[in-house]
C-alpha cells in the first residue's frame, strides 16, 4: 500500500507540474491575472506531495520492506537504522527521487516565499521549474521507478555497501542535492526573465538570496564529501579529481561565478548577459553531472550501475532543457540593455576578472573531465587524465584567483587607480613577503606550489579582513561580514591544502606487537590487536598508543572489518585530530608469518584547515544570505534600499 | 541597423549552444559503447616475449622460461590462478585443445604450490609447463591486467595474439587460426 | 563475460575486496613497505600517485587496497631502489598497457588541446570581456 500510494503522489506530482507549466504558458499569453495568481498553491501543492512521495520511501527502507525491489537490493534487516534511513538515497532511483524532490521542494519555496520579482516574471520562472520537472519526473516513473514491487518476496535484502554505511551518507548526499538541484532555481529565473524581458537589478536582487542558498548548501555538501573521502577511505587523499567530483565541483565554480555576477548586476546593474549566461551555465552543469554519474559513460567510484538506456533519456533531458535554455540566451539576451560601462580598475573589473578566471577553471576541469571520452571517440585510443593534469592546469589560475579575490573587495566601484589601490595592499603584500621568507627558513625544500599557496594565502588572508579596518564592526553589515568570513575560509583553505601537501609523514611498516614506530614527531607502540563485532560486521581491531615527545600518551583504535552482505572488507582508520594537525592510523592486513601486521600511520600537520575553510565559506554564505534577507525586510520590497550599499 | 560590433556579438551569443552540440555529439558516440571500462589489451602483441624466468609451480612440472617459446612451434602462455572462478570454467577447453595437440604452457599467478597441485588435481592438467609468479611482475612485464588470459605466442617468441577472459567452447576457432596464423 | 575475475574486482567499489577474487598470499613485501631511503621513497610516492590501477574504478596505485595495485607499487619501489629512473618506469608501463596506465598525459600530439586548454580559454575570456571595459580617458 505505501509502495502503491508513493508511486501515486509521484504521479500526481508529474499531473501538478503539467499544470503549472500549462497554466503558466496560457497566463502568460493571454495576460490572466487570476492565472498567474494560481501557480503559486499549485506548485507548493506539487511540492507537499514529492515529498510526501520521498518520505514514504524512506518509510519503507526504514521498515525494510522486502516487497520493494529497491529495498531488496540495497538494504537489510540487520542494517542500523540510520544507514536504513540514509540507505533511501545510496542507491540510483532514491537519489533520483531526492533530486526530484529538490526540485519540486524548490519551486515550491519560490512560490511560497518570493516576493520581489514581477509577477509575470515569477510566473514564467515558475513555469519553467515545472517544465524542468516534467522531464524528470517521466525519468523517474518510466526509467526508474523507485516503488517497483517484487514477488515474491525474498527472505533477506542484499545489504548495503559498506563504505556508504557511515554518518556522511546522512549528510554528504542531500545537502549536496540541496546545492546542485537548488540551482534549478537560478536557471529557471533566468529562462523566466529571458521571456519575459525582464533582465535588470530587481530580477537580479530577487535572484541572489536563491543562488547564495544554493551555493551555500554546495559549499557544504562538497566540503563533507571531501572529508568522508578522506577518513573513509584509508589513505589520507581528500580530493581525487574523479569525475563524480567534478561534476560536483563544475556547478560550484559557476555558482560562485554566479553569485559574484549577480551582485554586480543588482547593484551596477552591469553584466547582465553574463549573470544570466552563468544562471543557465551552473544549473546545467548539475544537469550534466547527473548525466555523467548515472549514465556510465565515464568511470568512477562514485558511479551507480552503468545503464546506456538511461543515460540516453537523461541526455536527451539534457538536450531540451540545456539546448532550449541555450537558443533563448542568444535569442533574447541581445535585447538586454547592457548597463553602465566601468574601468579595468574598478571593482567590477576585479568582478569580470573573478568570472573570467572562475569559467577557465570550469573550461579546465569540464575539457579534463571529457577529454579520454573525446580521444576514445576519434582515435580509439584509451588515455587517462587526472591529478598531474588537474593540479598542473587549475593552480596557477587559482592563484590569480585568489589575488583578485584579495584586492576586489577593496577596489572602489566603476572607477579606481592603481596608485590607491597599492596603497591599500600594501599591509597584505609586506605579509606576502613575510610569510615567503618565513616559510623559506622553516621549511627550505618545499615545492613550488604549496610555497605559493601559503604565501598567498597569507597576504589574501590579511586583504579578506581588510575591509573591516577602520570600520564600526558592530555597524557593518552582516552580509560584508559574511563575505570577509568567506573570503577567510578560502585562505584557511588553502593554508590546509599546501600543508597536506608539503608536510605529510607517512610511515608504512609491517610492525610485530610491541614494537615502537615513528611517524613525525609521533612515536606510535603497537599494542595488540582483538576481534569486535558489531551490529552487521566483525573487525579486528588493533590498539596503537600514540605520543608526541613528552607528552601523554593516548590510544587509538583503527579497525579492519569484515561485512557479510554484501561480503567485504573496509579498513576503518583511527584519527586523532590535535591543534596542528591529525594523526591517521589504518590497520591493514596480517603478514604471511602471522605475527605481523600492516600498519599504515600518517602525520598530516593542518590538514583540518581544508574543511574548516570550507565550513567557513559555508558560514560566510549563510551570514550573508540572512544579512540581504533581513535587510530585505527591512526596506520595501521594491529593493530601493539595497541597491547601491555594499562593503 | 546593426553594427559590425554588435553583429559580432550577436555571432558570439550562439558559441555555448553550438558547444553544447558538440558535447552532445560526443557523450552520444559514448554512450554507444556497452561498456565504459576499458577492456586493456596488452600493447606487446605483435612483439617478442619479454624475457623472463619462472620457478616451477608445482613438483614435477619443469619452470617456465621466454626461451621456451623459441623452439619453433607456435604455442600457448595461458595466465591463470587457483583461486580465480573462470579459470575452472576454462580448465576443460583447455584440456580440449591440449588433447588436440595444442601445447600450452601456464603461469599461476599468486600461487602455493599446494594450491595449484589442488586445482590441477581438481580440473585436469593440460600444461606442459608451469611457472609461478608469486608477485604478479611477469603478469605485468606481459601487458596482462588480470586472470585468466591466453597468449598465442609463435615459434620465434612473438606475441601474436591475445585472449582476455576465459576460453569457451565459442573461442576455440579463434584460438585454433590465431595459432596456425602464427605459423607463418 | 569476459575477464569474469577482473569484473568482479570492478563491480565492488574500492578497497573493498571481495574475498572470492583474491589470491591467499600475502601482499609483495614492498607493496605496504616503504623504502628506507626517504629520497627514493619519494621519488616513488610521487610516481605512485600518477599511475592507474588497473583493476579499480579510477584510482591511482598509491590510493588503492587492490592486490594488483599493491603488486604494481612493489615493483615500482624494487626498481627505484635498484637506481631506475620513474619516468623509465613510467615509459615501460606504458609499453605494456598504452597511455592509460599513466594519469600524467604525455606530450604527444594528442594531448596538445589539454595543455593549449587553459591558455586558450584564458584567451577567449579576455577577447569576449574585453568590450565591457571603458576607455581611460
Amino acid at each position: 500500500m505505501i509502495a502503491e500510494a508513493g508511486l501515486a503522489a509521484l504521479w500526481l506530482a508529474a499531473a501538478l507540474a503539467l499544470l503549472q507549466l500549462l497554466l503558466g504558458i496560457v497566463a502568460l499569453r493571454g495576460e490572466r491575472e487570476d492565472w498567474m495568481r494560481a501557480l503559486r498553491p499549485v506548485a507548493m501543492v506539487q511540492a507537499a506531495l514529492v515529498a510526501l512521495s520521498f518520505g514514504l520511501l524512506i518509510l519503507l527502507f526504514l521498515r525494510t520492506d522486502l516487497t520493494v525491489l529497491l529495498v531488496v537490493e540495497n538494504s537489510h534487516v540487520a542494517k542500523p537504522w540510520l544507514y536504513k534511513f540514509a540507505g533511501t538515497w545510496g542507491n540510483h532511483e532514491g537519489s533520483m527521487l531526492l533530486w526530484v524532490m529538490v526540485l519540486a521542494v524548490s519551486g515550491g519555496a519560490v512560490a511560497l516565499f518570493e516576493r520581489q520579482l514581477a509577477e509575470r516574471t515569477l510566473v514564467a520562472t515558475l513555469a519553467a521549474q515545472a517544465a524542468i520537472g516534467l522531464g524528470f519526473y517521466a525519468f523517474l516513473l518510466f526509467a526508474s521507478n523507485p516503488f517497483a514491487r517484487v514477488s515474491p518476496a525474498p527472505a533477506e535484502g542484499n545489504g548495503l555497501n559498506p563504505l556508504l554505511q557511515d554518518p556522511g551518507l546522512a549528510f554528504h548526499p542531500p545537502t549536496l542535492y540541496f546545492g546542485y538541484v537548488g540551482l534549478s532555481v537560478a536557471f529557471s529565473f533566468a529562462v523566466g526573465a529571458l521571456v519575459t524581458r525582464d533582465v535588470g537589478p530587481a530580477f537580479a536582487r530577487a535572484m541572489r538570496p536563491w543562488v547564495l542558498g544554493a551555493w551555500v548548501f554546495l559549499t557544504l555538501g562538497i566540503t563533507a564529501g571531501s572529508y568522508w573521502a578522506y577518513y573513509e577511505l584509508g589513505w589520507g587523499g581528500w580530493w581525487f579529481w574523479d569525475p563524480v567530483e567534478n561534476a560536483s565541483l563544475m556547478p560550484w565554480l559557476a555558482a560562485t561565478a554566479l553569485l559574484h555576477s549577480v551582485t554586480v548586476v543588482a547593484t551596477r546593474d552591469g553584466l547582465r548577459a553574463w549573470t544570466v549566461m552563468l544562471a543557465v551555465v551552473a544549473f546545467s552543469m548539475s544537469m550534466v553531472g547527473t548525466f555523467l554519474v548515472r549514465s556510465g559513460i565515464l568511470t568512477s567510484v562514485h558511479s551507480f550501475a552503468v545503464d546506456p538506456t538511461r543515460g540516453s533519456f537523461i541526455l536527451a533531458l539534457l538536450a531540451i532543457y540545456i539546448g532550449g535554455a541555450l537558443a533563448l540566451f542568444a535569442l533574447r539576451v541581445g535585447t538586454v540593455r547592457e548597463g553602465s560601462r566601468f574601468d579595468i580598475v574598478s571593482r567590477e573589473g576585479a568582478l569580470v576578472l573573478n568570472n573570467l578566471l572562475l569559467s577557465a577553471i570550469l573550461g579546465i576541469v569540464l575539457i579534463g573531465t571529457l577529454y579520454p571520452l573525446a580521444v576514445e571517440a576519434t582515435t580509439g585510443e584509451a588515455l587517462s587524465v587526472g591529478a598531474p593534469y588537474f593540479n598542473a592546469a587549475t593552480s596557477p589560475i587559482a592563484l590569480l584567483l585568489m589575488a583578485a579575490m584579495g584586492a576586489g573587495p577593496l577596489l572602489r566601484w566603476r572607477r579606481d587607480d592603481w596608485r590607491s589601490l597599492a596603497r591599500r595592499m600594501a599591509a597584505p603584500a609586506a605579509v606576502l613577503v613575510l610569510a615567503l621568507g618565513a616559510v623559506l627558513v622553516a621549511a627550505p625544500g618545499i615545492g613550488i606550489f604549496p610555497l605559493l599557496g601559503l604565501v598567498f594565502a597569507a597576504g589574501v588572508g590579511v586583504a579578506s579582513v581588510a575591509p573591516l579596518w577602520k570600520r564600526n564592526l558592530r555597524r557593518t553589515p552582516l552580509f560584508t561580514w559574511g563575505m570577509v568570513i568567506a573570503h577567510l575560509g578560502v585562505s584557511v583553505s588553502v593554508v590546509g591544502m599546501a600543508c597536506e601537501s608539503a608536510f605529510t609523514r607517512e610511515t608504512l611498516v609491517a610492525a610485530a606487537i610491541g614494537e615502537t614506530q615513528t611517524v613525525g614527531p609521533f612515536k606510535v607502540r603497537f599494542d595488540g590487536v582483538m576481534p569486535i563485532a558489531g551490529p552487521n560486521w566483525t573487525a579486528i581491531e588493533g590498539t596503537l598508543t600514540v605520543s608526541r615527545g613528552d607528552g601523554t600518551p593516548w590510544v587509538m583504535r583503527p579497525q579492519a572489518r569484515m561485512f557479510s552482505s554484501p561480503p567485504t572488507e573496509t579498513n576503518e582508520a583511527a584519527i586523532k585530530t590535535l591543534f596542528d594537525g591529525q594523526v591517521y592510523t589504518v590497520l591493514g592486513r596480517q603478514t604471511e608469518g602471522g605475527d605481523r601486521w600492516q600498519l599504515r600511520l600518517w602525520w598530516k600537520p593542518m590538514v583540518t584547515l581544508i574543511w574548516l575553510g570550507g565550513a567557513m565559506i559555508g558560514l560566510g554564505g549563510l551570514l550573508a544570505l540572512i544579512g540581504r534577507l533581513a535587510r530585505g525586510r527591512r526596506h520595501s520590497p521594491s529593493g530601493d534600499g539595497a541597491a547601491g550599499v555594499l562593503a | 541597423m546593426t553594427s559590425p560590433a554588435t553583429r559580432k556579438v550577436r555571432i558570439l551569443l550562439w558559441v555555448p549552444l553550438i558547444a553544447f552540440v558538440a558535447f552532445v555529439g560526443l557523450v552520444a558516440s559514448g554512450l554507444l559503447k556497452p561498456t565504459a571500462n576499458v577492456t586493456l589489451v596488452s600493447k606487446l602483441v605483435g612483439k617478442p616475449l619479454p624475457e623472463f624466468a619462472l620457478p616451477p609451480g608445482v613438483a614435477g612440472q619443469p619452470g617456465l622460461t621466454a626461451a621456451d617459446f623459441r623452439a619453433g612451434k607456435p604455442r600457448l602462455l595461458n595466465i591463470f590462478a587457483s583461486w580465480c572462478v573462470p579459470c575452472a570454467a576454462e580448465a576443460p577447453v583447455l584440456k580440449q585443445l591440449a588433447d588436440a595437440g595444442v601445447e600450452i604452457d601456464a603461469v599461476a599467478i599468486r600461487d602455493r604450490p599446494e594450491d595449484i597441485a589442488r586445482f590441477l588435481g581438481r580440473w585436469g592438467n593440460p600444461y606442459a609447463r608451469i611457472g609461478s609468479d608469486v608477485d604478479s611482475s611477469i603478469q605485468f612485464a606481459l601487458g596482462s591486467s588480470g586472470v585468466p588470459e591466453t597468449f598465442v605466442i609463435d615459434g620465434k617468441g612473438v606475441i601474436r595474439h591475445q585472449h582476455i577472459g576465459d576460453i569457451r567452447a565459442e573461442n576455440v576457432p579463434e584460438i585454433l587460426a590465431a595459432l596456425k596464423d602464427a605459423e607463418r | 563475460m569476459r575477464n569474469a575475475c577482473l569484473v568482479l574486482l570492478l563491480a565492488a567499489l574500492l578497497p573493498l575486496s571481495p574475498a572470492l577474487a583474491d589470491s591467499k598470499m600475502a601482499p609483495a613485501e614492498y607493496a605496504y613497505r616503504q623504502l628506507p631511503d626517504a629520497k627514493q621513497e619519494k621519488q616513488a610516492q610521487d610516481l605512485m600517485q600518477t599511475l592507474r590501477c588497473l583493476v579499480c574504478q579510477g584510482q591511482s596505485i598509491a590510493d588503492s587496497d587492490a592486490e594488483m595495485a599493491g603488486d604494481m607499487r612493489a615493483l615500482v619501489r624494487r626498481r627505484i631502489e635498484a637506481g631506475e629512473q620513474p619516468e623509465d618506469i613510467r615509459a615501460w608501463l606504458i609499453e605494456r598497457y598504452g597511455d592509460w596506465v599513466s594519469y600524467k598525459p604525455t606530450t604527444a600530439p594528442v594531448t596538445w588541446p589539454l595543455w593549449a586548454a587553459p591558455v586558450l580559454l584564458l584567451a577567449a575570456g579576455i577577447w569576449v570581456g574585453r568590450g565591457r571595459f571603458r576607455r581611460r580617458r
